[in-house]
């Protein structure tokens, strides 16, 4: 009923959110990123046993962490535009599956290069990696079925579809390439398996993650901004937006 | 309904009967494909032993791949859909009476052809029993996952390489859990656990599935 | 030819079968039109007109329910139909663009299928009469692909005669593709359909060749 009263205002309350809330998300993405990467990557401890290479998980786990993260808030946006049958939620899920995607790339890049000194190869069939691997792949094909629609309204549903078939699969995914890995390599070396970790290296990395969630917020919501004003170019409430804006 | 669905059943099967050419395609790829492997990685009987599941199950999904399109294409293109869509019975049955229709006239096939791969790979007869519980249990989860894709698909004039990118990553957990069980087999270990995964998974999918093709449909009609 | 206004008086003639309230429709986020509303009762034969692209066909499909308007509802005898998606559609009848008429398949396989999907029991003896009627007879067990655009239109159209429960007609250029026979056995069997009590609601390119008083609807190209 709501939606059938306030037809308009949805898409263009939203984009006013999104303007009010923008400039603070850049302050503070800027301020925490850089702190965190300054703390991480200068400043915190070197690793007693791999030296300084370590430091790259300041860069890779905060990433690899935020690429799940996406999805699922990628997943719930589809979510609730499928069962509401919000508009707005199919633009924001589609504004923030390229943002996830290179996270995840990240993540994967990252990945590879440490492993460069610790197994002495760029790529090792190791279960994090290949769950991050098979990540990009389900972003990836998120996206292009989006791209694929001319409607994109159509495009956004369909979408959102796959996106949440993917954030059911995606536990299912992971403990079968957990299980496929320590089948098949035995007991090898997984990166990250003492969770205790020096507090001195901990502050940073944590940081470090809020940083990068705060940094992808930003572009999410410029995004999120781009996409509304795209869509609804031929709404009257985008056109004297433009209008005003050109006069000054 | 019952009447309604068992039409949709017996005409499935009659048309899947009248495009029999049609059908054999991915059965020929499904075999090509499994010849090609001894044919690159060389003929030793162990290496290809060993590598067998793996080979056998990959090339079951992209065969299986070839064939999903037409679960709906025919009739989105005609019209049979929007007819079907515009009737009282529920679409959520209706996909998947069609699916299981299609998963008997373009997966079984295959099924039936498996001893002859098991031959040309050098499987052993345990392995062969594993692999074709797997396939009994995995290959319904193929045709019910990938109806969702299809159903998305539809809409899109050039579908079919799509298809694969989107549903190549969700398949790797089954690719994963039924090559596994032919590996235990193959040491003369149980693999009833990884069997009772896929049967989960098959459980659960049926259960999902046939919402999510019918809201697939429905979205393909805008 | 004077027609039987019987039904204009009846009680149940006021309340409207199909209506839309408020409809807007866009398509590739171009805007269709907005706030669209329209009904109609039992006799009612409503025209749609309007240039390529003003979304006749849209809104067609919308009236049937296979696409969700943007915004706005359709109500069949007062009722939501994505609500009451079985009652609407147990009483609807639509004829669109592609015919739903698998090739592969002859006439009366067609026809069987269609039949048992739409709930409808017709006898043997009921089906050959409606082909005699379309001259499909002699052409029942041959396969749709090699019967002719207009032959394989007629197997379509015999869903007029064969669902006769149906009282929302929905017909999006029912006439394309008819020879001059064919169209006046259509233009009969809806005046026979309206003055039964049902309702229509169309789209052609042709003008309707019948003596009946029409509603009509226009839509205009937007931008």
């Amino acid at each position: 009923m709501w939606k059938w009263l306030h037809p308009y205002a949805k898409t263009q309350n939203a984009y006013e959110l999104c303007r009010r809330l923008q400039p603070w998300f850049v302050i503070t993405a800027l301020i925490t990123f850089v702190v965190g990467m300054v703390w991480g990557l200068a400043f915190a401890p070197a690793d007693y046993q791999q030296g300084d290479s370590f430091r790259i998980i300041y860069i890779h786990v905060p990433s690899a962490i935020l690429s799940m993260g996406a999805y699922s808030a990628m997943a719930i946006a589809a979510f609730i535009g499928l069962v509401w049958q919000v508009r707005t939620a199919f633009m924001a899920m589609i504004a923030l599956a390229p943002i996830g995607a290179v996270v995840t790339f990240i993540a994967l890049f990252t990945g590879a290069a440490w492993g460069k000194p610790m197994w002495g190869t760029w790529w090792v069939w190791d279960a994090r990696l290949t769950s991050e691997l098979i990540l990009l792949f389900l972003y990836l094909g998120v996206i292009s079925l989006y791209a694929s629609f001319e409607d994109k309204h159509q495009a956004g549903k369909a979408a959102g579809v796959m996106a949440i078939v993917g954030v059911v699969n995606l536990p299912i995914i992971h403990f079968s390439v957990e299980w496929w890995n320590t089948l098949h390599q035995g007991a090898s070396i997984t990166k990250f398996d003492k969770p205790s970790v020096a507090p001195e290296m901990l502050w940073p990395l944590l940081i470090s993650i809020l940083g990068l969630a705060l940094v992808m917020a930003a572009i999410f919501i410029r995004r999120l901004q781009n996409e509304i004003l795209r869509r609804e170019l031929n709404r009257p409430w985008v056109q004297t937006l433009v209008s005003t804006a050109r006069e000054k | 309904m019952r009447d309604s669905l068992n039409a949709i059943f017996r005409r499935d099967l009659a048309l899947a009967y009248r495009q029999r050419s049609e059908l054999m395609q991915p059965m020929m790829f499904f075999i090509l494909v499994i010849s090609l492997f001894p044919l690159g990685i060389g003929p030793n009987p162990e290496i290809l032993q060993k590598v067998g599941p793996g080979v056998i199950w990959v090339a079951a999904i992209l065969s299986s791949l070839l064939g999903m399109e037409r679960l709906f294409k025919d009739d989105f293109n005609d019209g049979s859909l929007e007819q079907i869509m515009l009737s009282a019975t529920p679409l959520p049955m209706v996909v998947l009476v069609k699916v299981f229709a299609h998963w008997l006239t373009s997966i079984v096939p295959l099924l039936i052809l498996s001893p002859l791969l098991a031959l040309f790979l050098n499987l052993t007869e345990d392995m062969y029993w594993a692999l074709l519980c797997t396939l009994l249990l995995g290959t319904p989860l193929l045709s019910l996952v990938g109806a969702i894709a299809v159903g998305l698909t539809l809409g899109l004039n050039r579908g079919g390489v799509l298809l694969a990118l989107l549903l190549l990553p969700v398949f790797i957990p089954l690719l994963i859990f039924a090559t596994a069980a032919v590996e235990a087999a193959s040491l003369q270990l149980p693999y009833n656990a990884q069997l009772a995964i896929i049967g989960a998974m098959l459980l659960i999918s049926l259960a999902m599935a046939p919402f999510a093709i019918a809201y697939a449909l429905r979205v393909s009609q805008n | 030819m004077v027609l039987s206004r019987r039904f204009f008086v009846d009680q149940r003639s006021i309340l409207p079968l199909l209506s839309a309230h408020e409809l807007s429709v866009s398509k590739r986020d171009r805007l269709l039109f907005s706030k669209i509303n329209l009904s109609v009762s039992a006799g009612d034969l409503m025209y749609i007109k309007g240039p390529n692209g003003a979304g006749k066909t849209s809104l067609l499909r919308v009236l049937t329910g296979l696409v969700s308007p943007e915004e706005g509802l359709v109500t069949y005898r007062e009722q939501d139909i994505v609500k009451f998606r079985d009652v609407f559609h147990q009483k609807l009848l639509y004829f669109g663009h592609a015919l739903g008429v698998n090739r592969s398949l002859n006439a009366l396989e067609n026809l069987h299928y269609w039949c048992s999907q739409h709930g409808v029991h017709p006898v043997e003896t009921e089906i050959y009469t409606v082909l005699g009627k379309l001259g499909l007879v002699g052409l029942e067990d041959v396969t749709v692909n090699h019967l002719s655009a207009g032959q394989q239109r007629r197997v379509a159209l015999a869903r007029f005669w064969l669902k006769t429960s149906a009282d929302v007609w929905i017909l999006d250029e029912p006439f394309t593709a008819l020879d001059v026979q064919g169209i006046a056995l259509l233009n009969k069997r809806i005046v026979e359909h309206l003055q039964q009590g049902g309702c229509v609601v169309m789209t052609s390119h042709q003008a309707l060749d019948v003596n009946y008083p029409t509603k009509e609807l226009v839509l205009e190209y937007r931008i």
